[in-house]
């Protein structure tokens, strides 16, 4: 899975590799050799930098499918205090490829729901490695409802390679479950900002990102299709997904500038699981500005400035 | 006016359909009906004669043409064009097109994609892949918006999505009811996430046609699938589907990909979708037309008992 990512890292790696050895080298021969060590420091900050400014869509699929990137727990434990979570859609059961619940944003009481994928096997079987089923979406909209009558604002963490294709998911209304909660968040009457924190999956992340605002991490994803799916289409073949996600415009940097996103934060060098605090940090200050501006809003303001935000869709 | 729309675009219509057979996509919003690919393979080619994919019987074309493309032996609803499908619901000369010139850009500059859109120009007569605009239903005045599966698989990109949220918005301004015949592939990957925002865009101008208390009838054909049934076609007050047609949303290779496992017979039919409650009614094509009429009295406001 990251394959490529390790070989992205391997130049970086090897020079710290170096830059032991050398330190190592000085102990055992005492000898002084503190100047060289610092430039090749220099120089591995520098490779670093370099490697990671300019990366290309399919190296940002590998980060943002990192094993050890934080998954949506971590970020209720680090942003929000407090937190409450609840179970179920009330109809059928508790998915728990979404989970949702009641926290503190700031003192500011606040519905926070998101998808889940594992960090392990055994976790990822338990939350269908962060693919909902319809009870998924229901359980989410259920929370989003509260949210709106006890006029709490609403926070979604989007993480997911798409909606579960099953037939179960079939049988249960899969696209209706997705198309309730776009018709259904269009009108509610809470700030609701939305976090694509790793993979935005197609019509299973939408499903919750119907944001006032919606924000995206550097190395996070947005796509109709996966990039994979997109090369076997096309050219017949799934491991053009490199070429295919050029062509989808995937990245943060891409989706700012068609209009889809409005806010990029920025992740620690190399991404986010080189630096969970920093990250944490930098997601907790991006919410507590937008919500600031959000919460100005009337009741009115903010479902007719969502709207008017999804109703510019599109370039014909 | 219709009648002049159907006569002059008859040309276009063919029975035997994409011969190319496609690899299946893992992604939610796009669905690639397989299946139905399989089963065009069957058709016989000349266009004088035609086989039908179900009961193997073979007639002649014209015989197919003047029974609504419903095979007479066994019922099987063949797929109908967006100007085929408007001359057997809306009443003769009824129908006033909107934004019949809106056309679709490339706004990823999309590989390849202007040859494809090019090509689906020619293939179905049609500048996009939706038909919009005002008619009457047995005198009942409505705004209807009808897919074309010829055209890029029916697939939503921006003018798809524009073209319905703009018919959604006219049925508001007017105060008509609105009824949505959908075919479609899903989500136009060509047009990347634009083409899922327009599930967004769609569903919240249906939020807004929910507020003004109006009718809104969704009528599924073959097939529906991908983030078209993941947006505007669930969410009709009343859902009708034609027999046997294919409903869903994850592509049945897809799904046997990841469950290992055969997938039932009648899986993601309108009987299936049926069976769960899904849809309210399967109404066959001949009954269609006066099905719906039916329902928009039912709901006429001007109703007197």
């Amino acid at each position: 899975m990251s394959s490529d990512l390790l070989n992205l890292e391997k130049p970086i790696v090897e020079l710290e590799k170096k830059i032991e050895e050398l330190k190592q080298f000085s102990i055992d021969k005492e000898i002084d050799l503190s100047t060289e060590i610092e430039l090749l420091e220099q120089k591995r900050i520098n490779l670093e930098k370099d490697t990671y400014s300019n990366l290309s869509p399919w190296q940002h699929i590998q980060i943002a499918r990192h094993f050890k990137r934080p998954s949506f727990y971590e970020y209720v434990d680090h942003i929000f205090e407090g937190f409450i979570e609840l179970h179920g859609d009330r109809l059928f059961r508790d998915d728990p490829s979404i989970v949702g619940g009641i926290a503190y944003l700031n003192q500011q009481s606040v519905t926070v729901i998101g998808h889940q994928k594992g960090k392990d096997t055994k976790e990822n079987i338990k939350r269908n490695f962060g693919m909902p089923n319809p009870e998924g979406y229901r359980k989410a909209l259920r929370l989003m409802k509260q949210a709106s009558k006890f006029n709490r604002p609403i926070i979604t963490f989007i993480d997911t390679p798409g909606a579960f294709p099953g037939i179960e998911a079939e049988e249960r209304g899969q696209g209706e479950a997705i198309a309730r909660n776009l018709l259904e968040m269009a009108q509610l009457e809470v700030p609701i900002i939305s976090v694509i924190i790793g993979e935005g999956g197609s019509g299973g992340a939408l499903a919750i990102a119907m944001g006032n605002h919606v924000l995206m991490l550097e190395h996070a994803i947005y796509s109709v299709i996966s990039p994979e799916s997109c090369g076997a289409i096309l050219w017949k073949d799934s491991s053009k997904g490199e070429k295919a996600a050029e062509a989808l415009k995937i990245t943060a940097k891409d989706l700012l500038n068609l209009g889809v996103i409005d806010d990029i934060i920025t992740e620690p060098l190399g991404g986010g699981h080189h630096n969970p605090e920093q990250l944490m940090g930098s997601v907790k200050k991006a919410l507590i500005s937008h919500l600031d501006v959000l919460k100005e809003y009337s009741k009115e303001k903010i479902v007719e400035h969502r709207y008017n935000k999804f109703r510019k869709m599109g370039l014909f | 006016m219709l009648s002049d729309l159907f006569r002059k675009k008859r040309k276009y219509v063919t029975i035997s359909r994409d011969k190319e057979l496609k690899p299946p996509i893992t992604d939610d919003a796009i669905y690639e009906p397989l299946e139905e690919t399989i089963e065009q393979k069957s058709d016989i080619q000349d266009g004088l004669w035609i086989k039908c994919p179900d009961c193997d019987e073979v007639m002649y074309q014209k015989e197919l043409d003047n029974n609504q493309k419903i095979c007479p032996k066994c019922n099987y609803h063949f797929r109908l064009s967006s100007i085929e499908r408007l001359a057997i619901t809306v009443d003769d000369d009824s129908f006033i097109e909107l934004d019949e010139n809106m056309v679709s850009l490339n706004p990823l500059s999309f590989p390849d994609y202007e040859a494809k859109l090019e090509k689906a120009r020619n293939k179905s007569g049609l500048k996009e892949g939706v038909i919009t605009g005002e008619a009457t239903i047995n005198g009942f005045p409505i705004i209807i918006a009808v897919l074309d599966f010829n055209f890029m698989g029916g697939s939503m990109g921006s003018v798809v999505g524009e073209k319905i949220t703009r018919a959604i918005e006219t049925s508001i301004d007017k105060q008509l009811p609105l009824i949505i015949i959908s075919t479609s592939g899903g989500a136009r990957m060509q047009e990347g996430i634009l083409s899922l925002m327009q599930m967004a865009k769609t569903s919240a101008a249906l939020a807004k046609l929910d507020q003004a208390g109006l009718l809104y009838i969704s009528v599924l054909t073959d097939p529906t699938t991908g983030g078209v049934t993941a947006s505007f076609a669930s969410l009709g007050d009343i859902i009708i589907a034609e027999p046997k047609a294919l409903i869903g949303f994850a592509g049945q290779r897809v799904i046997e990909q990841t469950i290992r496992q055969k997938l039932p017979s009648g899986f993601q039919r309108s009987e299936f979708m049926l069976e769960h409650g899904m849809i309210d009614l399967i109404i066959d094509r001949k009954n269609m037309k006066d099905t719906i009429a039916n329902i928009l009295k039912m709901h006429s406001r001007k109703e007197e008992i």
